[in-house]
């Protein structure tokens, strides 16, 4: 069963330069919000960003992890 | 490209998209959702007057299978307009918010904006949605 800090350094890991904050909304292991900021998601639409957190976790997503809630910011500007 | 097996469900998802400009596959009904997500982006829809087609994906796995092949989205709800999809229960969310939806839609911007329902839901309903659902 997947955990919260599990999840946050998989997106960490995988994502360049981001910092992800994850919450398991249940306490059950499957339903999940994450916040995740980072440089990489400017130019992109919000579909491609959310897509590139999907992406972390492929088919567990629907899967072990029944829900992902997702924000995702660029970060500071500059 | 090559058809190498005919895959009926993905044409009837392919041809409902294509056939209504705006497209909610859920889980459940409008009436009667059968998620938070699900019911969150009703919510939103409904907020604004939109009217939309909706497809239950629960009655065959098959149906979300296909549309997550056709999409590349893992989640459902998914909303599509005109074709193309808008997004899952987040962004809907955060596009009711920012009034982007309603430009989406091509409906008017309700003049106080309502927040959308926060993702932590239940808590309160600001669209009525538990109302409904009672």
């Amino acid at each position: 069963m997947p955990s919260a800090e599990e999840l946050k350094q998989r997106i960490e890991d995988a994502i360049p330069g981001a910092s992800a904050e994850v919450e398991d909304l249940t306490g059950g292991g499957d339903h999940f919000r994450a916040v995740v900021v980072s440089h990489t998601f400017a130019g992109h639409s919000r579909i491609e960003q959310h897509r590139m957190v999907y992406d972390v976790f492929g088919p567990e997503v629907g899967g072990p992890i029944h829900a992902l809630s997702i924000t995702t910011q660029t970060g500071r500007e500059p | 490209m090559t058809d190498e097996t005919t895959n009926p469900i993905r044409d009837a998802i392919q041809t409902a998209i294509d056939d209504h400009e705006v497209i909610l596959f859920m889980k459940g009904t409008p009436d009667a959702p059968a998620c938070g997500f699900s019911a969150r982006t009703v919510g939103a829809l409904q907020a604004l007057g939109a009217p939309f087609a909706a497809v239950d994906i629960l009655p065959d796995p098959r149906i979300r299978e296909e549309l997550s092949a056709i999409s590349e989205w893992p989640t459902i709800p998914q909303l599509f307009v005109n074709g193309k999809l808008v997004g899952g229960a987040d962004i809907v969310a955060e596009m009711y918010e920012t009034g982007e939806l309603a430009q989406t839609l091509g409906v008017e911007a309700p003049e106080a904006p309502a927040e959308a329902p926060a993702a932590e839901a239940p808590g309160p309903a600001p669209m009525g949605i538990e109302n409904r659902l009672n």
